[in-house]
């Protein structure tokens, strides 16, 4: 089993012209208010709770750990997006928490037969913020540095239930209106986690903020329902039964992490393989070293600008590090290895090859489309002409190829401005036949804003 | 089930008829109906729901959450009647016997789980209301948990024996992954137990729900498992493409890697990482100019340094895939040999790792086996032959002897000969470097491999 190092996924989402800068550069505005926000309401719960003292040591105490033991076993999910299930839903559970089991011994007993639990938001928020320190104390050591941004958007969900939901237990209110209640704050920190991540992630990766809200409820729905379900069961069984259920309920969610450890793993793993196999071309003379690589980076970077969606993201990246791959079935490298300068109709072999290579994995149907295409003009000649060429344009992962990949033939690893201008203007002659305008605008505005690729 | 055995037509009718007498006899006073039709719902959805968890002939199903809360919530006789209600349910399950039988044998299973959650005290702590609770009946619960599992497993086991479906090893190796995927779900009976009091069939929801969820996150692992496999076959195929002699070589590498690596007893995860390094072992390959592979007669230093080069190359390419960690060695070092004359480090014995002394021998087995375009293939006994040879030289004795006794026992099917395409310009290797008999020649110093 394998978890995707922060390393490799922090390719995935971090702007790429920031990864040598220190970690508190990296950040941009949203994130840093974000980290603001949460750090003062952390401190502000620290000072208050020191002030007054722990409420319920003993259940605080068990709730800490909990949380802590999430923070370690964290994971990252496909997208880059770190997550820890465990953690959340023992936060939530403790922010939910109506009673602290059944009484015995002269405690106060309430009106549901189960000793109240007194603690405030405040101490809600703030054995959070001590589990989740506790927690990543080990990450921290072994040198993985801190998502701060994740971890503030966790601890601002938490404290996001904790603020609603703590005042309603001292109103004495009936179980099934407590229960709805729950529900109803569950789903709403969920859409919140949800809204914040999607922020983060549209500034992030320059993503429209409605692509990028589609995709985190994607990415994040399964897990979100897994862990706000058995943060409710840990709330009312620890409420009923004691800390003691706090061992046994945590099982379910233990299960699930399991299950989306893996699922994260293997789909880390695929990409790697892909990545990794793409460069049989290069090794094999066949293209400028790096070529698919750079190819892949700038085609994702243009569908983020003209919006797609994650999921045709992917298949774009994947397509963009394969569309050469058929020329493994010709006996000899094209000359330079550079696909622009053949002759089209040696370009569309090259790409039938490739996509027929894809289409025998039996899984990539799509991508395959999307090679076998990616060597089409954007425009066809007049119908009716002979040609043959199509008279809808290719679609547009396809297109984004073509265009991604005339540049990186033409411009290469050079890191000359000039040169990547001149080559874009001649893409611009180019287009409205060959090349799609608004791709070729999309590259122009990508390679503005990333001054070296 | 006609060609049922009449040992296995007595058994079934036993347990069929042993159920019935105990659901006919017992008394059903004070029996929760309420609570039973609810589990009887919630078993009906959990048993239907798609089951990754498969054994060939058995699933694990997370009915057995309902069925182990019907042991807690109702007592002997409510689970062995919820029981019943498998007769209902599986959707694989067509023959009327076989739903009776399984009806029959959840019956007894909740029966004898009820007794005995009963017999060490489970039923006097209560359900949920009582103080500590979780204390005092988990003790009992893993009672009841484990009798329900093994009456559970066992009479299925004996109907499979009966009916000769199965050998009585394999249905051990079976029972011991089914055991431990229903006693995960059974404790989560206790969960909906401990709940039901408060919440009633909402505890099911809240507890199931995650589960459905890890079980749709475990189906999605799988398909991309199956996707990752399938494109990487593809793609190391792709290199192959090139050459009409070696097609289908990583897959067989692979597949005598992997003959080796179980023959051993290697862990399951590290044969996992072997089947690819077998996969991939060649992918260097093609960083070796084709001119070279092609060319006819002796190589030159240059070009036979070419050619030891192939297995860095290989590195270079794969080294970022992560989960390849040992592997990355065994691809590296595939051509070392035991005597230390190898490439491309020229380690030799014990230096040389593990992963690619189990290549060097499947690797050099299939070349000799396979059609090459200067010689036929050879037979399977000449290539064992030629192998036992190799021994100590070349081959690390334990991987030799392991690939034999794998060969005596699954056999070998070695590849077709090619059929080339009938023109001119078909490009076929001269050099095999894979081929222990047939060394590559280098021009000026005689002989090397």
């Amino acid at each position: 089993m394998n978890a995707p190092t922060g390393n490799a996924a922090a390719r995935l989402g971090a702007p790429l012209h920031s990864r040598r800068r220190p970690a508190w550069q990296r950040l941009d505005s949203g994130q840093l208010m974000l980290i603001a926000v949460a750090g003062l309401g952390v401190l502000g719960a620290v000072t208050q709770v020191a002030a007054v003292g722990l409420a319920q040591a003993r259940v605080a105490v068990a709730f800490g750990v909990l949380i802590a033991l999430g923070e370690l076993f964290r994971m990252v999910m496909p997208g880059n997006r770190e997550v820890a299930p465990v953690a959340t839903a023992g936060a939530v559970g403790y922010a939910l928490l109506v009673g602290v089991g059944p009484g015995g011994g002269g405690q106060v007993v309430g009106p549901l037969g189960v000793v109240p639990a007194e603690h405030s938001w405040l101490q809600v928020v703030a054995v959070t913020a001590a589990g989740m320190l506790v927690g990543s104390l080990p990450h921290v050591a072994v040198g993985r540095s801190p998502r701060l941004d994740a971890t503030a958007r966790r601890l601002i969900t938490v404290g996001i239930v904790a603020v609603s939901f703590r005042p309603l237990v001292s109103l004495d209110l009936g179980w099934p209106v407590l229960l709805a209640a729950m529900g109803v704050v569950v789903v709403a920190s969920c859409c919140a986690d949800v809204v914040i991540a999607a922020m983060i992630r549209a500034e992030a990766v320059r993503a429209r903020f409605g692509i990028a809200l589609r995709d985190e409820i994607h990415a994040k729905a399964p897990l979100c329902a897994a862990t706000s379900a058995t943060a409710m069961l840990i709330a009312v069984a620890t409420t009923f039964l004691g800390t003691a259920a706090l061992l046994v309920f945590t099982a379910p969610i233990l299960v699930t992490q399991f299950a989306f450890r893996r699922y994260a793993g293997i789909r880390a793993t695929y990409l790697q393989t892909v990545r990794a196999l793409s460069r049989v071309t290069e090794v094999g003379g066949y293209v400028e070293t790096g070529h698919s690589r750079r190819v892949s980076r700038l085609a994702v970077a243009m569908g983020r600008e003209l919006g797609m969606a994650e999921g045709p993201l992917l298949e774009l990246e994947y397509a963009a590090l394969m569309h050469d791959i058929g020329q493994l079935s010709l006996g000899d490298p094209i000359p330079g290895g550079a696909t622009v300068l053949a002759s089209p109709a040696e370009q569309r072999r090259i790409a039938e090859l490739g996509a027929e290579v894809i289409r025998q994995t039996g899984v990539l149907d799509r991508v395959a489309h999307i090679v076998r295409l990616s060597s089409h003009p954007y425009r066809s000649a007049a119908p009716g002409d002979g040609s043959g060429v199509r008279p809808v344009p290719p679609p547009l992962a396809s297109r984004i190829i073509k265009v991604a990949n005339a540049y990186d033939d033409l411009v290469g690893d050079s890191a000359d401005r000039d040169r990547g201008a001149a080559v874009l203007e001649r893409l611009r002659l180019d287009s409205a036949s060959e090349y799609d305008p608004t791709v070729v605008e999309a590259l122009s505005r990508v390679v503005d804003r990333r001054p070296r690729y | 089930m006609r060609g049922l055995p009449l040992a296995a037509w007595a058994y079934v009718c036993g347990v069929v008829a042993l159920a019935t007498g105990l659901i006919v006899t017992s008394s059903y006073q004070g029996l929760d109906w309420h609570a039973l039709v609810v589990l009887a719902v919630l078993f009906l959805i959990c048993d239907s729901a798609p089951a990754q968890l498969n054994v060939e002939r058995a699933r694990v199903s997370m009915g057995f959450a309902a069925s182990l809360a019907s042991v807690v919530l109702l007592g002997p006789q409510g689970a062995a009647l919820l029981g019943v209600v498998a007769v209902i349910t599986g959707q694989r399950f067509f023959a009327p016997v076989k739903r009776l039988f399984n009806g029959a044998q959840f019956a007894l299973s909740g029966y004898a789980s009820g007794m005995v959650f009963v017999a060490l005290g489970g039923a006097a702590s209560g359900t949920g209301r009582h103080p500590h609770w979780v204390e005092h009946v988990i003790g009992p619960f893993l009672g009841a948990l484990v009798t329900f599992v093994l009456v559970n497993l066992t009479l299925t086991a004996v109907i499979l024996l009966l009916a000769k479906q199965a050998a009585p090893r394999e249905l051990l190796r079976e029972s011991g992954q089914l055991a431990v995927g229903c006693l995960g779900y059974g404790m989560f009976g206790l969960l909906i137990a401990g709940l039901w009091d408060r919440l009633g069939p909402f505890a099911a929801v809240l507890v199931l729900l995650p589960l459905f969820i890890a079980r749709w996150a475990m189906e999605q692992t799988h398909a991309q498992q199956q996707a990752h496999q399938a494109t990487l076959a593809t793609l190391c195929q792709a290199v192959e493409t090139k050459d009409y002699y070696t097609r289908g070589h990583s897959e067989r590498v692979s597949r005598g890697s992997v003959m080796i690596a179980q023959e051993i007893g290697m862990r399951p995860d590290r044969v996992e990482a072997i089947r690819y390094a077998g996969m991939l072992h060649d992918v260097g390959k093609l960083g070796v100019p084709t001119k070279v592979l092609q060319k006819d007669g002796p190589l030159t230093e240059e070009e036979f340094a070419a050619i030891q080069l192939h297995p860095m190359r290989g590195l270079e390419i794969v080294r970022e895939i992560g989960f390849l960690d040992e592997a990355l060695a065994g691809i590296m070092h595939h051509h070392e040999k035991m005597n230390g004359r190898g490439y491309p480090m020229g380690l030799a014995g014990d230096e040389i790792p593990e992963f690619a002394r189990v290549i060097s021998v499947a690797d050099a087995f299939d070349s000799m086996t396979s059609t090459r375009s200067y010689r036929p293939a050879r037979s399977i006994e000449e290539a064992v032959a030629e192998l036992r040879r190799g021994i100590g030289d070349h081959f690390d004795p334990v991987m030799v002897e392991a690939f034999l006794r794998a060969l005596q026992r699954e056999g070998w099917e070695p590849p077709r000969p090619p059929v080339l395409p009938d023109d001119d310009v078909v490009e076929t290797t001269r050099q095999d470097h894979d081929d222990p008999s047939a060394p590559i020649r280098v021009a000026g110093d005689g002989v090397r491999s």
